[in-house]
């Protein structure tokens, strides 16, 4: 479970504050551009301290850890290969960053087996489609074995029907692995999808997590104002 | 959200300000040493005052001359299409890593006493030229710099949207009082400075072509101090004017802040429809025969002549060939490995230094510092690899730093969150990013060093020659069939160098 609190965010003009739990497998966070959802998530990950507050999983402080000593991993929006390096070698980065063993590579062969991309490992990122990239982006994540997933928009890039199938294996791998996933969206239909509760960020707050059904049927003024219906 | 975040993000340096102090202290040192070796500064005389007025003249004409022969040739190449252009553009880069003594032997072959035009001239009458003095200075510097500010220029031209001329096109107007004057506004006084720069530091140049008091330059001046007289307040003094004219250049040069020379994207055609007319298109191919004859003449004589000579060097000539192959690696592995951890801004306005002090002073001062420890030519290669290595930094440091800085920006969160740190970042992530601009720079550095006559020819005796100071003396001894084979090799040692190197960085990137 993660806690953030009295949290606040000051960089330059922008103000962001932020008390709440996330306690849901698969948490959504939406808002308008610019509201300060992929800010959240890299505080979050540890790429930067807010001005005041906490930040807690399972009751201990991380606010002070840096990013890789923390309970979490992250899917970006780019970027999340390093296109010199073969698909084993980006993969293997998650479990060392020496010559990996023999048992690591067989691991990474089962991640990239549980995403479909079994025998791409001499592949580079540049030989495989957007989706296939994504999958193995997450597959890397996976093996990272963190409990807590960030995904800053991932796959926002790619259509409608393979953003949707992506986000349903996430939310399948994750199941299985018991991983709470927090994940940054402009489109509520993938909140909707995949999401059991759905946070809003908007006017400087983030707004505490609500179960995402009865929030879509009922939507405080904040997110009528943001899906255009109010 | 996410670029502020990133801006935040801490990715583990080398500790860029420790390796800057070290720079300013391996360029600010030695010229201190000098000064207090003088025990003061000496007062400068008549002929230092020439040397200095000589030395600011000489840069305002060569780059006047260079940029006003470049936009003819500029706008010719911008608007006109024929076989070849794309390697004719690809060789202006060249006289940038060509060895300078080699380019003053090809320039004597064409220009010199028993050269080319004079033969010519001779045949129809004409008077004979001598290059040396003042205009043989201002000759060679256009030589080296046509080619940089035809770049600059023609690159200013290509940066014109082709929507310009199209609109232009469409409605008859005037694509010179329109597109093509304000654009030379913007570029010419930036490639002007630059050259400006360039032409003060000039040393090999006036050493081979001018001399004598109406064409000693301060550099010069500096070297004669130091190698005939001795003098090392006047030497001190010199080099503080020198100091003064580099730190005056820099800044100017800052803030006249051309585009970038050596960038991608020359090779981009616009389609034009001015300059398609008949006399136009004489005027254009006019100019553009007229500078790859005046650039690759000289170069084809250095082949031509060097050819008989290259196979019956004597031995001498390929030892100090070796030396400089050590020289010039070594100055560029020392380099990139300064140039790696200085990456930043703070560590870029450090490695400028290596551009406002001269080479001469800095390699001096280096000498003064271990002279009490060895004898002047056995310090003579050391100090010229360190030198060699100071003065290639700062363009090093322009080629590696906007791609350091992008793999960072691209790739740092990620290592971070994979803890990827330290030697790690560099060997996983960083250098198998820097791939190409570490092989151009090492190519460069290579090329600059593996040419460079400048610091070795105070200290070196026979044992301890380069290449270039070598040739130096061939040339010195009238002894010109070795001079023009010694040319010949230095010239491909030169090349090749920087073709394997850079291409080192291609392969499979």
């Amino acid at each position: 479970m993660l806690e953030l609190r009295d949290i606040e965010i000051v960089q330059d003009d922008f103000r962001l504050t932020a008390d709440c739990t996330f306690g849901a497998p698969i948490t959504a966070l939406i808002g308008p551009s610019g509201a300060g959802k992929s800010t959240l998530l890299n505080m979050i990950a540890g790429f930067f301290a807010p001005q005041r507050g906490r930040i807690l999983w399972n009751g201990d402080e991380i606010g002070g850890q840096a990013p890789a000593r923390r309970p979490v991993s992250i899917l970006f929006q780019d970027n999340n290969l390093f296109p010199h390096l073969t698909l084993a070698a980006n993969l293997a980065l998650a479990l060392t960053t020496r010559r990996p063993s023999s048992r690591q590579l067989a691991q990474v062969a089962r991640a990239l087996e549980q995403v479909g991309l079994r025998g791409m490992e001499p592949r580079k990122p540049a030989e495989l489609s957007g989706g296939q990239q994504g999958r193995a982006a997450l597959a890397r994540v996976l093996l990272q074995d963190r409990p807590l997933m960030l995904l800053d928009e991932p796959f926002s890039a790619l259509g409608p029907a393979l953003r949707a199938e992506m986000l349903d294996l996430v939310a399948r791998l994750a199941g299985e692995q018991g991983i709470a996933v927090i994940m940054v969206s402009h489109a509520p239909e993938d909140a909707r999808r995949v999401a059991d509760q759905t946070a809003l960020v908007s006017e400087g707050v983030l707004h505490p997590p609500r179960d995402t059904g009865p929030l879509f049927a009922d939507p405080p003024p904040d997110l009528r104002a943001y899906l255009g219906t109010g | 959200m996410a670029q502020r975040a990133v801006a935040l993000t801490g990715v583990s340096r080398l500790g860029p300000g420790l390796w800057a102090a070290l720079v300013a202290a391996l360029v600010i040192g030695p010229l201190g040493a000098v000064i207090w070796r003088a025990g003061g500064l000496g007062a400068l005389g008549a002929p230092d005052l020439a040397a200095l007025w000589f030395t600011l003249w000489q840069a305002a004409v060569s780059a006047a001359v260079s940029v006003a022969l470049a936009i003819p040739v500029a706008r010719a190449l911008s608007r006109q299409r024929f076989p070849g252009r794309s390697a004719l553009i690809a060789l202006l880069g060249a006289p940038f890593i060509l060895p300078v003594i080699v380019a003053v032997l090809g320039l004597l072959a064409v220009f010199g006493g028993n050269g080319l035009v004079n033969r010519l001239g001779g045949g129809l009458g004409l008077p004979r030229m001598d290059i040396y003095g003042y205009h043989g200075v201002i000759l060679a510097h256009v030589f080296f710099n046509l080619p940089l500010a035809t770049r600059l220029i023609l690159q200013g031209w290509l940066a014109i949207p082709a929507e310009r001329f199209r609109l232009a096109a469409s409605l008859d107007a005037p694509v010179g009082r329109l597109l093509e004057r304000p654009m030379l506004r913007r570029i010419a006084p930036g490639a002007f400075t630059v050259i400006f720069v360039i032409c003060l530091t000039s040393f090999a140049v006036a050493l081979t072509l001018g001399g004598g008091p109406r064409a000693t330059t301060v550099e010069l001046a500096i070297y004669q101090a130091f190698k005939f007289d001795f003098d090392l307040a006047r030497a001190a003094t010199l080099a503080l004017v020198q100091l003064a004219l580099g730190v005056a250049a820099a800044l100017a040069l800052l803030a006249l802040s051309p585009p970038d020379g050596f960038g991608a994207g020359l090779d981009r055609l616009h389609q034009r429809w001015d300059g398609q007319g008949h006399a136009a298109k004489v005027g254009d191919f006019g100019w553009i025969a007229l500078a790859a004859l005046f650039l690759l003449t000289p170069l084809a004589m250095i082949v031509l002549a060097g050819l008989p000579g290259l196979f019956a060097l004597p031995p001498e000539v390929w030892q100090a060939a070796l030396r400089s192959l050590i020289v010039a690696l070594g100055a560029t592995a020392l380099t990139l490995a300064l140039a790696l951890p200085l990456a930043t801004r703070a560590g870029e306005l450090a490695g400028l230094l290596g551009v406002a002090v001269s080479g001469l002073v800095l390699g001096t001062g280096l000498f003064l510092v271990v002279q009490p420890f060895v004898r002047p030519a056995e310090a003579a290669l050391p100090v010229t690899l360190l030198v060699n290595a100071l003065m290639a930094l700062p363009f090093v440091l322009r080629i590696l730093r906007p791609e350091l800085d992008a793999a960072r920006a691209d790739f740092g969160q990620l290592a971070a969150t994979l803890g990827i740190t330290g030697w790690a970042l560099w060997r996983i992530v960083l250098l198998p990013r820097l791939r190409r601009p570490l092989g151009f720079a090492a190519g460069l550095t290579a090329a600059l060093s593996m040419g460079d006559l400048g610091v070795i020819a105070l200290f070196a005796d026979g044992d301890h020659a380069t290449l270039p100071l070598q040739l130096y003396g061939l040339m010195g001894a009238y002894r010109m069939e070795a001079a023009q084979g010694a040319a010949l090799l230095l010239l491909g040692l030169s090349l090749g160098l920087f073709w394997l190197l850079d291409r080192g960085g291609r392969a499979d990137a």
